[in-house]
């Protein structure tokens, strides 16, 4: 990148120009398992925000002390740690959405975006812009799933929210709640947004 | 008879990658090439079964009389992170041609969603021991039909015409959805079989 790193640039880039999953290819297994409604897409985005967050602070802040060969594995142990405290965190104050989401939080893991960012940006910058870029890409992730989610469920169920906001005589497409939905959705999705240029 | 029913469920009806949505980086990633897909699938098979037989273990016999379940995720992806390592070794000592093959995928499945998956499933179901391992295995084993199945029809990507857009990510995606309607039909099978 030519022009240099400012914390609002690295902000806004989670938005459009590397917005996952539709520029960043990863972390499918989340976008596809968990957007069967809005709500479930958002909580979901949210907490990969927060693991996101926190684990480039921490590896960006101690980047100097970890050893190059074992750097990896201490990626994984720091992000499996914040993803131990929002367990915690949904199990206490979000039970609802906790149940929904299932084995997923655990897996938040093993998303690759987490452990991408670790690696291309945080081990090389300084903790500011790690920061901006955890919490940008973390909001451009959820801003994507909500996309996925809400048309899912429009489409699926008729409902946003819980809310049915169809016409009375339509008729909801109930794969697009169920696996198949999930992939064409996408899949037509990333056909857009690939017509749209970079910039 | 049961085993019939869990493996046809495993793999057909509640497919890990179709139905589960469980290792689907992989499923994008390394299914361009037939050989590759193959080698992926087989693969995973190993340390999938592995994987769930260690960690079934280690949540019964150490988190669990610990009373330190909420580390589970820790304890696991450690687990499973420590024993891809060892298998890589293992492999390169004792068995160097199939390690030649297989050896670049290894580092991959750490973080292939399905591993941790099917170890977290298996332990929330309450599964016992041998049922563990052998959904570890029916599932890897679906996994593997499902990857290979796709890797086939990728392959002819190359001598069709696809528009621009759709390019490489886009239609694996439809494809798979497609794919996985298609895996809609075994739904009830299951069911046939046990009466």
């Amino acid at each position: 990148m030519a022009k240099s790193k400012t914390i609002v640039s690295e902000f806004t880039k989670g938005f459009w120009e590397i917005l996952p999953p539709f520029r960043l290819v990863l972390g499918l297994c989340p976008i596809l398992a968990v957007t069967k409604a809005a709500e479930n897409g958002i909580g979901m985005g949210i907490a990969t925000t927060f693991v996101l967050f926190f684990s480039n602070i921490i590896i960006s802040s101690i980047k100097t002390l970890i050893p190059k060969k074992v750097r990896i594995a201490s990626y994984i142990l720091i992000i499996a740690t914040f993803v131990v405290i929002v367990e915690l965190l949904m199990q206490a104050y979000f039970y609802s959405i906790y149940e929904k989401l299932g084995i997923f939080i655990p897996l938040i893991v093993v998303n690759c975006i987490i452990l991408g960012r670790a690696e291309a940006f945080a081990s090389k910058n300084p903790v500011f812009l790690s920061a901006a870029d955890g919490l940008g890409i973390g909001l451009g992730f959820t801003l994507s799933l909500f996309l996925i989610s809400s048309i899912r469920e429009i489409l699926g169920a008729g409902t946003i929210f819980g809310k049915y906001i169809m016409w009375d005589s339509y008729e909801p497409l109930a794969f697009m709640i169920e696996a198949p939905g999930a992939f064409i959705c996408l899949g037509f999705l990333l056909a857009i947004m690939n017509l749209i240029p970079k910039k | 008879m049961e085993i019939i029913v869990l493996a046809i469920n495993a793999i057909l009806v509640k497919n890990i990658l179709l139905a589960q949505y469980l290792g689907n980086c992989p499923f994008m990633g390394v299914s361009k090439k037939m050989e590759t897909a193959m080698g992926m699938g087989i693969s995973v098979m190993f340390v999938m079964t592995f994987a769930t037989s260690f960690t079934w273990l280690f949540h019964h016999f150490f988190l669990i009389p610990m009373h330190i379940e909420y580390l589970q995720t820790i304890v696991f992806i450690l687990v499973i992170a420590a024993l891809v390592q060892l298998l890589e070794m293992v492999m390169k000592k004792v068995m160097a041609p199939l390690y030649n093959s297989l050896g670049i995928f290894l580092p991959l499945i750490t973080t292939n969603c399905a591993i941790l998956g099917v170890a977290v499933l298996v332990v929330r179901k309450e599964l016992s021991f041998m049922d563990s391992v052998f959904f570890a295995l029916f599932s890897a084993v679906g996994f593997t039909l499902a990857i290979v199945l796709f890797a086939g029809i990728r392959e002819r990507f190359e001598i069709s015409f696809i528009p621009k857009a759709f390019q490489d990510t886009a239609i694996a995606l439809v494809t798979a959805g497609i794919m996985a309607l298609a895996f809609f039909g075994f739904i009830g099978i299951d069911s046939a079989l046990k009466i």
